[in-house]
């Protein structure tokens, strides 16, 4: 007992005596292993990528290991403002940003749809789930089926209807708007997951209040229910924008980026200009990357202050 | 407890023993490649018997995936050069060759009598006067088509020596009337439709103009290359509608079911049209239609190679191997077994296979040349521009222009004059 007062005592004593003491030191330690994978897993792979974009490099080193890529300053860049098929990408993800968003609307409206006590209510829930839970890989393929021309499920529909089959892949003025209803289908998923947490912590008292107070219908989910959902909405926003700004596997699996690169989105060009059977341009592909960096940067820096804004207002 | 440690440890000595005394009377070849498994099992019978031919020497294949290959020969040739690698001809072959990783065999050209015995395929191996690979199958291209659709729609069947362009167009025709796709492809990998535009080109021009504009020394925007449009615009029509959706794999579906008549493709695709319930009592082939008359004619037949690499540890051995796959005997055996073509000239060609036999004829007597393909007669950007721009003709033709324009910036800017 009194070994342990003491110690408690000696504590400020020590931490005076020099800067390396306990409680300086622990959470550095504690945060060493993290440090270490993020410094070598993500900084250095950032600075690296930066770097060979001023390269134009073909991928090879010769026979004693040395890098044969030659220096071209900003020649990556300055042909990427002139690239038609960069414009293409780029007007892509934009379209892939703004409708993505939808996923948020009809996710919450399935959620509140779901939030309710009936019957094998769990399993309409995990029926509703179910695409999450499936790789992006199977729900490229099944969509690719769905529009295939001939024996696709859509293409039949529309020849029904107007006598004329429709295949989305194969017209470049609607194969991207065919992808990202494709991807869609997952993420609605996930954003109906995270309304429906959310919804569990809604307070019943204040929707009691609220209902006694006469609102009712749409007056009721706009000013009690989704100022409680913020968390949640916010969540929902990083993760679709994030899923936007990344989609590479569908449009990888169901067109390649095709037809004649109509479907291109950012990720895949980078992935063909540096990687592709007919790439391995690694300073090019390597420019398309951090310009996509630099978009993701926008919103992560806008995130990243709002979160710093809530913790240190609290 | 020490007993049995230094038991083990004598048994691994013996055991390191062994294996270096094997490895000293046998002089080791590495070799690395890409096979599917029937040509895989052609591979190492050849190596049987050439083990047998040179008792000293142990030729080692590492196999790998033909898709992760790609990737992993860029790694190998730098980290943990083997001797020996399977790669492709002509321009395939040039980044390797100028980063100064696939060694020069001229010599080995020379030793064996090479430029005679696969003439046809000398300039596709070199690259500035030197010898850099050794090609040992090459297919032919050419246009399969199905006589039920043939019958269906009351046209005359082709015979081997084909028909000419107005013939075809007007089969199209009547094709069209039938309901039945004149010709057809998937052109999702983008590949395919460089075969057609390929053959239209060749037909129009010859193959000097087809090597030139590979090569970014024609405008797309000259009369030569519109004259190949012109074409290509007359075919357009009658191509299968959403080619751009599906792989060449669905198109074979369409073509083996009788809905499309005349398929522009590589030999490899009969297996695949025979697993569909073809037989060569309903399969054809026929060389592409003349459009020029009097041109040269000229083929597709895209080679497959083997290199020296600059890191190889036994290159004399492996220079053997080399002059052993690039010989008669040994071309005849593999390519009998996988069903493709020798380089070699003095080579057999199995008679009881009508695709092959027909192939063999149309490249023997092609006086015109042996074109590698688009996308390895092209640089690979410019390939891949190019075929974008041949698919977008055949779902777009009233972009011309601005596909010309497109393709013509994408020369300048690869090609600086």
């Amino acid at each position: 007992m009194a070994n342990a007062s003491d110690a408690v005592t000696a504590v400020p004593v020590r931490r005076a005596a020099g800067w390396w003491n306990q409680r300086t030191l622990a959470p550095w330690l504690f945060l060493a292993p993290g440090l270490f994978m993020f410094g070598v897993y993500v900084l250095w792979p950032i600075i690296q990528s930066i770097t060979l974009s001023f390269y134009d490099w073909n991928g090879l080193y010769n026979q004693d290991g040395e890098f044969t890529g030659t220096f071209v300053g900003t020649r990556n860049y300055a042909e990427l403002m002139t690239d038609p098929a960069f414009e293409t990408s780029l007007w892509n993800n934009l379209k892939w940003l703004v409708l993505y968003m939808a996923a948020l609307p009809i996710g919450l409206f399935i959620a509140i749809f779901l939030n309710q006590t009936v019957r094998g209510m769990r399993l309409y829930k995990s029926l509703f789930f179910f695409p999450f839970v499936i790789s992006q890989v199977v729900v490229g393929l099944i969509f690719a089926w769905f529009y295939a021309p001939n024996f696709g499920l859509f293409y039949l529909l529309t020849e029904a209807i107007t006598g004329k089959g429709t295949a989305i892949l194969a017209n470049p003025d609607l194969v991207t708007y065919g992808i990202i209803a494709a991807g869609l289908w997952p993420q609605i998923a996930y954003v109906m997951i995270l309304y429906l947490t959310g919804l569990n912590n809604v307070a019943a008292d204040q929707i009691e209040a609220a209902r006694l107070d006469g609102a009712k219908g749409w007056k009721m989910l706009w000013y009690v229910v989704l100022p409680q959902l913020r968390p949640a909405t916010f969540i929902a926003v990083i993760v679709t924008v994030i899923g936007a700004l990344r989609s590479f596997d569908l449009v990888s699996i169901m067109t390649n980026g095709g037809p004649f690169g109509s479907s291109r989105v950012l990720s895949y060009y980078m992935y063909e200009k540096a990687l592709g059977e007919y790439g391995f341009r690694m300073g090019y592909g390597a420019a398309i990357a951090v310009v996509l960096f630099a978009i993701m940067m926008i919103f992560i820096s806008g995130f990243i202050w709002k979160m710093w804004r809530d913790e240190t207002q609290r | 407890m020490v007993h049995k440690k230094t038991g083990a440890l004598a048994l691994v000595a013996a055991l390191l023993l062994s294996t270096s005394a094997f490895a000293q009377d046998k002089r080791v070849v590495t070799w690395n490649g890409d096979y599917d498994p029937i040509p895989l099992a052609a591979a190492e019978a050849l190596i049987v018997d050439f083990e047998a031919a040179n008792p000293e020497i142990d030729v080692v294949l590492t196999n790998f995936d033909h898709e992760a290959y790609k990737n992993a020969i860029r790694n190998f040739l730098t980290a943990d050069p083997p001797d020996l690698a399977n790669w492709y001809a002509a321009n395939r072959m040039r980044p390797f060759v100028e980063a100064g990783l696939f060694a020069d065999i001229s010599d080995v050209w020379a030793a064996n009598g090479l430029m005679d015995s696969l003439a046809a395929s000398v300039p596709s191996s070199t690259i500035d006067g030197k010898q850099y690979a050794i090609p040992y199958t090459y297919y032919q291209w050419g246009i399969y088509f199905n006589r039920d659709a043939y019958a269906a729609a009351g046209v005359e069947v082709p015979g081997p020596e084909g028909v000419n362009w107005e013939t075809f167009l007007a089969n199209c025709e009547a094709f069209k009337t039938a309901g039945i796709d004149c010709v057809t492809t998937g052109s999702s990998a983008l590949w395919p439709v460089a075969g057609i535009f390929d053959y239209l080109s060749l037909r129009t021009n010859g193959y000097q103009f087809h090597s030139d504009l590979a090569g970014g020394k024609v405008s797309w925007t000259s009369p030569e290359a519109r004259a190949v449009f012109a074409e290509f615009g007359k075919l357009q029509p009658f191509v299968t509608e959403n080619h751009a959706a599906i792989d060449w794999q669905d198109a074979a579906a369409i073509f083996v079911q009788g809905k499309a008549a005349n398929y522009v493709m590589g030999n490899f695709a009969v297996g695949v049209f025979k697993e569909g319930g073809m037989t060569n009592d309903n399969l054809g082939f026929m060389v592409f239609p003349e459009i020029t008359a009097g041109l040269a004619r000229a083929e597709e037949a895209p080679t497959d190679t083997i290199h020296l690499t600059s890191g190889a540890k036994n290159p004399d051995d492996a220079k053997l191997f080399l002059a052993f796959m690039a010989s008669a005997e040994a071309q005849s055996k593999w390519n009998a077994a996988v069903g493709q073509l020798p380089t070699n000239k003095n080579a057999t060609v199995p008679q009881d296979d009508p695709f092959l036999v027909a192939g063999f004829a149309a490249l023997s007597t092609s006086t015109g040349g042996i074109a590698q393909f688009w996308d390895r007669d092209a640089d690979a950007e410019y390939a891949k521009a190019g075929m974008e721009g041949f698919q977008r003709f055949l779902v777009q033709p009233e972009a011309l222009e601005e596909i010309l324009a497109q393709l013509e910036a994408t020369r300048a800017r690869l090609f600086p004059q």
